[in-house]
């Protein structure tokens, strides 16, 4: 499909033309997935919340309510932006597009499919970890132009925390690296349709490494029980105090892009990616691939999501001993004991 | 089509360049470095060397800048404005870019540039190999002696932050 539509646009439009229209097609796309995404997340979010709690969630706007975030969306659309006097306008406004930038920029280099990838570039890895340390910005710049109290120490907090912790991710991704031998999401991914999935290849090390990229994921992300970014109980809403209608609603919507984004790189380098389990749906070639990665990425979600709503918040002082005097060893010690397995060739 | 991107980022670049010398806002400043750094590294995207395009935006706009919004954050109030600089520095920094500038320039110009015929993709295998190799050409002298430096800021980081011990 992609191909004919290819081939139609270059026979009806010159070259320039054409490959730039290519080009705002394939963003169009992303925009929409990154839209949808974002909206069914947040109603995934309020569905598990209220299954964990015993209640029922939204169920009113449409079929089991599905249709209840689409609404509040138009809601966040229609309302007034405000904002105060004696804010810095430039960086108060510039705020909400770097977490979004940095959160649509990651999410071409996923791979969803074999052929649905917007840019496969050798070094994917690495490129996601140094997109995502971007988005940090936007919420330092949002916190201190706010003027706001709150809104500062939220700021504070959220930069002490995702410096901390990006040092687990990078390291923990490192440890699988040394299995993989290449950083491209698409070799790590073809790696494994021979071996099986990485985090049985590896087995010890790798589950480890599971473990703490988990971990430094949802801290990454700023979710619960590492969400003393925004505790409401002491900082009203932290860094986004201030912010109000869509302006809000970027904030709030890269929050769930960036699961997806933590959750997808869990996917590729430890599940597998798009590959069917024992290779089930291999022979079917209608079958698109992208079904599997959509589910396994939905699980390690639903995972993240039972963490938010069954652990008490950390403090601050517990949150970075946990990073400095727990996890960092452990993954230090971890890319060793990986290296001497593969050294030894005890790889399953 | 590149020329087209290739001026569109020089142009950014050049433009937030003279807004982050020019500025009298902190954290404007340090947001219009981010920007000249981001259109830096989109240059090596360009000229596909992406490894370096990563390096530039993790090391730069993940870290170098991150760590100034940090400081100005805690030391600098919103409202508060940088002083105006006087007459004579200003005309003595304008002096010392232009001749900058035309240094760049002359080397620039007479410098014989050869276009390369086939594109050479550089992996990162190559630059790991490259690090860790004793032949001619390799680089672990060097890379060892930046780890030995970094591991020294790092203990003196921690002798710093743990201070003397309270006198009773």
């Amino acid at each position: 499909m992609i191909e004919t539509i290819h081939n139609w646009l270059y026979s009806i439009m010159p070259e320039g033309v054409a490959s730039i229209t290519e080009m705002v097609l394939i963003a169009t796309a992303y925009l929409a997935l990154f839209a949808l995404a974002g909206l069914y997340l947040v109603y995934f979010e309020r569905k598990v919340a209220a299954w964990f709690q015993l209640r029922l969630g939204p169920n009113r706007v449409g079929p089991f309510g599905l249709f209840q975030t689409m609404a509040d969306a138009l809601k966040l659309v229609s309302k007034e932006l405000t904002t105060n006097d004696r804010i810095d306008k430039l960086l108060y406004n510039l705020a909400p597009y770097f977490v979004i930038v940095a959160a649509l920029i990651a999410l071409a280099v996923l791979p969803f499919s074999k052929q649905f990838q917007a840019f496969d570039i050798n070094i994917g890895i690495f490129f996601l970890l140094a997109v995502s340390s971007m988005g940090v910005i936007g919420i330092l710049l949002g916190g201190w132009a706010s003027n706001n109290k709150y809104a500062l120490i939220g700021a504070i907090r959220s930069g002490i925390q995702t410096i901390s912790y990006e040092l687990s991710v990078g390291l923990s991704l490192l440890t699988m690296v040394l299995l993989t031998g290449s950083l491209q999401l698409s070799e790590i991914i073809e790696v494994q349709r021979t071996g099986g999935w990485l985090i049985l290849q590896g087995h010890i090390p790798a589950v480890i490494a599971f473990m703490i990229f988990m971990i430094a994921g949802t801290a990454e992300t700023n979710r619960a029980p590492f969400d003393l970014v925004e505790a409401e109980s002491e900082l009203g809403a932290g860094f986004h105090t201030e912010y109000s209608g869509m302006k809000f609603a970027y904030f709030f919507l890269a929050e769930f892009i960036n699961m997806f984004i933590i959750a997808s790189i869990a996917v590729v380098v430890f599940f597998g990616g798009w590959l069917s389990p024992f290779g089930i749906t291999d022979e079917i070639t209608w079958f698109p691939q992208f079904i599997w990665f959509f589910i396994k990425v939905l699980g390690i979600i639903f995972l993240m999501m039972w963490f938010r709503w069954t652990f008490p918040r950390l403090r601050v002082d517990q949150l970075l001993t946990l990073e400095w005097k727990y996890l960092l060893p452990i993954n230090l010690v971890n890319m060793v004991l990986m290296a001497i397995i593969i050294w030894l060739n005890l790889t399953l | 089509m590149e020329r087209i991107i290739f001026y569109i980022l020089a142009f950014i670049m050049v433009f937030f360049a003279i807004k982050a010398v020019s500025s009298r806002k902190m954290l404007r400043a340090v947001i219009y470095l981010l920007f000249v750094l981001i259109g830096i590294s989109g240059i090596y995207f360009m000229v596909d060397y992406s490894f370096l395009a990563a390096v530039q935006l993790a090391v730069y706009a993940g870290g170098v800048i991150v760590l100034i919004i940090f400081s100005v954050m805690l030391v600098h109030h919103i409202e508060l404005k940088l002083d105006e600089t006087n007459l004579k520095q200003r005309i003595f920094a304008a002096m010392l870019s232009i001749v900058g500038v035309l240094l760049t320039l002359y080397a620039i110009f007479t410098y014989q540039f050869n276009p390369t015929e086939k594109l050479i993709a550089i992996e990162v295998e190559d630059i790991g190999r490259g690090l860790l190799s004793v032949d001619d050409g390799g680089y672990i002298l060097p890379f060892e002696v930046i780890s030995i430096l970094l591991v020294a800021v790092m203990i003196g980081a921690i002798v710093i932050a743990k201070g003397k011990k309270l006198e009773q």
